[in-house]
């Protein structure tokens, strides 16, 4: 058993009535020779320290070595909303505040990268609270957003340098919405409308870190892209299906990274690392 | 970064932040360095090149390569002070911020260590993405090795017979070798030798090969 594309990982379900996510187990077990058992177990590793660092996101100020950013988690989690529920800027306070640990140098889970750490357990750890689910089904979701983080490694690229943002923050948002469909009920049908609904939000989008540092805009992207995952798995849910098939929408991406300039791939040359602003933090930045 | 092949590599690795290049991959570095110095470091003069020069401070490059020397893996949450940790360990740091020129990828550290029995090495990597490196220099003589492997480095004079010895070696000991690169000064001169394998040797066939070459190092993978 094998695949390479969302089409593949639907049809398999369907075809054997799993969910996306036991799939993916079975094929990483098969291929490195591991039970299924074990390569679960690694996963509640991951998870482990993926709720350590919310924790952590969430308790302290975690400024950088750079001073660019840290304490917007805190400011975000005691905020009474205006606009959104209570719970999900709670959400947003946990993707900020993952996103700074990283920046000040603390332990995370790369998802798929260290930029993009924030989202996935951040939409995760929501939807457990809000469906109240157990350990066992979240780690089975972090499978399915594997999945989809794997096909897009195959198909276009889960780095900035090669795809821009979209690869990073954009492949996270795709696999949390994924994780989240199917965790509320979603058929695998839905689970890749919901990825590819919220890939096409997040298409075009550039890689421009201030400073060359995973900073500015990095830790914004990622409560950014925690919203645009709530939003395709609520309508993936409701019934919305992408007019483009998920595969296609992957495809684009892959296309637009390549048409994007080396300015806007990680080289902080381009976008908002070249705004005045961008360009004086960067000049101001201690060397030593 | 390439085609995942795993679930822990779009959800993976456990590191600390904020880069897997510039952090996760410069541990990686100084772990093997530290592993080819194989004695604990007292002085490390430390070269960093292109964006390692210009991001590093921001990305704590500086301080990932230093835990990396005191044997800290990408996940240790000593990183951010390791800089404090080798003044008390008693082992000299300095970074200097250099141009090696376009040749070289942005990502590169040189490290000149010695260690405290008085062992010095001279060791350049770059961090290739994902937290992946390169060993690609060793006392000047190009070098390749991912420190993915166990691998068997020897400094040895140019001369017959020293490289078929190792494979033999390693043959007699059911060990089935991933890369193998051999790369001298000059006809005659110094040469070295990386063989990464997907076994381990045992210690004494290691000590066989001190016999023929005046350096040589069995390490373990790093992760
Ligand atoms: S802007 Fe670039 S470095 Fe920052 S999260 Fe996005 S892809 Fe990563």
């Amino acid at each position: 058993m094998n695949y390479r594309n969302l089409r593949d990982l639907i049809r398999l379900a369907e075809k054997r009535g799993e969910k996306i996510g036991e799939i993916v187990i079975a094929v990483e077990a098969e291929q490195k020779d591991m039970t299924s058992e074990k390569v679960r177990e690694e996963m509640v590793t991951v998870w482990r320290v993926m709720q350590a660092s919310i924790r952590r996101g969430l308790a302290e100020e975690n400024r950088s070595v750079s001073g660019l950013s840290g304490g917007d988690a805190k400011l975000v989690a005691k905020t009474k909303p205006s606009f959104l529920s209570r719970r999900i800027l709670k959400a947003v306070a946990m993707a900020l505040g993952v996103a700074e640990v990283n920046a000040a140098m603390g332990k995370i889970v790369a998802c798929p990268t260290a930029g993009s750490c924030g989202i996935v357990p951040a939409a995760l750890t929501e939807a457990a609270n809000r469906l109240k689910l157990s350990e066992e089904d979240v780690i089975l979701a972090l499978f399915t957003a594997a999945g989809i983080g794997i096909v897009c490694s195959i198909n276009a690229s889960i780095s900035g340098a090669e795809g821009g943002c979209q690869a990073e923050c954009g492949v996270a948002a795709a696999m949390a919405a994924g994780a989240l469909t199917e965790l509320a009920g979603g058929t695998p049908k839905q689970v890749g409308h919901a990825a590819a609904l919220c890939l096409s939000n997040m298409l075009g989008l550039v890689c421009d870190p201030v400073a060359g540092l995973v900073e500015v805009p990095c830790i914004l992207r990622n409560a950014g892209a925690l919203m645009q995952a709530l939003l395709a798995a609520e309508l993936a849910l409701a019934g919305v299906e992408s007019r483009i098939p998920v595969d296609e929408v992957i495809g684009a991406m892959d296309e637009i990274g390549k048409a994007l300039p080396e300015s806007l791939r990680e080289t902080a040359q381009g976008g908002l690392a070249n705004t005045p602003t961008g360009q004086k933090l960067n000049r101001d930045l201690p060397l030593d | 970064m390439g085609k995942a092949d795993s679930v822990f590599e779009v959800i993976g690795p456990i590191m600390i932040g904020p880069s897997s290049s510039h952090t996760a991959g410069a541990v990686r570095i100084g772990q093997i360095a530290g592993a080819i110095l194989s004695e604990p470091a007292v002085k490390a003069v430390i070269y960093l090149h292109g964006s390692y020069a210009l991001t590093g401070k921001g990305h704590g490059t500086d301080k990932a390569l230093v835990a990396g020397l005191l044997g800290f893996g990408a996940a240790d949450e000593r990183i951010s002070k390791s800089l404090k940790i080798a003044k008390e360990k008693g082992l000299l740091v300095k970074f200097r911020r250099v141009d090696l020129g376009d040749d070289y990828h942005p990502n590169t550290a040189r490290l000149l260590l010695q260690g405290n029995k008085g062992t010095n090495f001279e060791i350049t990597a770059i961090s290739v993405g994902g937290g992946n490196i390169s060993v690609i220099e060793l006392n000047g003589l190009p070098i390749k090795l991912s420190g993915e492997y166990y691998t068997l480095i020897t400094i040895h004079k140019d001369q017959p017979g020293i490289v078929a010895q190792a494979s033999e070696i390693i043959a007699k000991n059911n060990v089935n070798i991933a890369t193998a690169n051999v790369t001298r000064q000059r006809r005659g001169g110094l040469a070295v030798m990386a063989i990464e394998m997907d076994q381990p040797l045992p210690l004494e066939a290691v000590k066989q090969l001190e016999k023929v070459a005046q350096i040589v190092r069995f390490i373990q993978p790093v992760y």
